[in-house]
């Protein structure tokens, strides 16, 4: 099994002063996936973003692992929104002036 | 330097119990987060005013001296060069710790405890993403190119690939701020303002544009030449053409975003322009043409 761009479980609570079990719990949320090679879990390197934000979440906020979902749902909505927003304002455009 | 008054910040009055002081921060704070606000300023602005109330109203000596000076801050001169005087004897200033850095804090709550801010924790946390706007013209996105930019002190050579559309964000890993307690860089966001002087209308990877025709050349047919970002083009305008008849010049549109080779439509509406001032002879002309029909 290829570890590249697999970083230790156990460095991210060590690195980040959070416990196993708040991985365990934003896998069961399915917002994180963890692989498993020789009894040691591992999270994708790409994924470091996400959690840092979901540690911050949880440590300053309060906010339990079914609240980091929600709040990543909706934080995806207005991304999407905006986006959204975007285009249309680029549409307009092409109407806004005649030529 | 303006006096912040930290309970109207946290919204609670100054009676408020330490309970209703840690209700009402986690209240604010989830209101103004960062992370629940991305890209807005102002969000960011009143989150870093609440940290800083509730830095100083949690903490029963902060928030004694606060209620103590508080409006009369100015004369807490004394008070706060006795404290530095304090932290000097016990080795060196306090370092900041954590996500915010001392000048996180106002001007007020620096002069009041000295700037010294002791975060609870000794998390490691990765740098600060940095967010910038490139503003960039058109044509300038017509084709793939280098720019060097200057994002805070740091000269960073870029390059833009073509046919990046307005709005959208690239990220430059490892470009944003130091990280804190040994924590990874942050990321650079460019985020692409496209202006369009020009006389083409972009909708995704099309070009929309008008071309003004005479009458002759709209009844009779004939050549147009128009200049395009890649050059010229010679159009063959057919007999009889209508006014705002539409014609498609495939791939003379927009370089399709990281696809080389890849571009879109050219979108072309002819509008038919009527001969003004005309003299007695072409009066005559016209007439006897109006007859014909």
């Amino acid at each position: 099994m290829e570890l590249k761009n697999l970083i230790p479980i156990i460095h991210l609570c060590e690195h980040y002063s959070v416990e196993t079990s708040f991985f365990d719990k934003l896998h069961e949320e399915g917002l994180i996936s963890i692989t498993t090679f020789e009894q040691t879990s591992y999270l994708h390197q790409d994924k470091i973003v996400d959690v840092e934000k979901m540690i911050r979440i949880h440590q300053e906020l309060n906010i339990n692992t079914e609240g980091i979902d929600a709040v990543f749902n909706l934080l995806q909505k207005i991304d999407s929104l905006q986006n959204e927003v975007n285009k249309l304002h680029d549409r307009l455009r092409l109407y806004e002036s005649d030529f | 330097m303006t006096y912040i008054d930290y309970y109207k910040v946290l919204g609670i009055n100054k009676k408020a119990t330490e309970n209703e002081i840690k209700k009402a921060y986690r209240k604010m704070a989830r209101k103004y987060h960062p992370d629940l606000n991305p890209n807005d300023k102002e969000a960011e602005r009143k989150f870093k005013e609440v940290n800083e109330a509730n830095e100083v109203l949690s903490n029963p000596e902060n928030r004694k001296k606060y209620d103590k000076y508080g409006k009369d801050w100015k004369h807490a001169e004394e008070f706060e060069k006795a404290q530095q005087q304090r932290q000097y004897q016990r080795g060196g200033g306090q370092r900041t710790t954590g996500r915010f850095s001392e000048e996180d804090f106002s001007d007020f709550f620096s002069s009041m405890f000295g700037g010294g801010y002791q975060r609870r924790s000794e998390v490691k946390f990765r740098g600060q993403d940095y967010n910038a706007e490139l503003q960039l013209e058109l044509e300038d996105v017509y084709k793939t190119h280098k720019r060097t930019l200057t994002v805070n002190g740091k000269n960073i050579r870029l390059t833009i690939p073509a046919g990046v559309k307005n709005g959208q964000v690239i990220k430059i890993k490892g470009y944003g701020g130091e990280g804190i307690n040994g924590g990874p860089k942050g990321d650079l966001h460019i985020k692409f303002s496209i202006l369009n002087h020009s006389r083409f209308k972009r909708d995704k990877d099309n070009l929309y544009t008008t071309v003004d025709l005479d009458l002759y050349k709209a009844l009779l047919g004939g050549e147009v030449i128009i200049d395009t970002f890649d050059g010229k083009v010679k159009l063959n305008v057919k007999p009889e053409t209508k006014n705002l008849t539409k014609v498609k010049l495939k791939g003379k549109g927009f370089p399709v975003y990281k696809k080389e080779g890849q571009f879109g439509d050219l979108y072309i509406t002819y509008r038919i322009k009527l001969p003004t001032n005309l003299s007695n002879q072409e009066k005559e002309l016209f007439k006897e043409l109006a007859k014909l029909r």
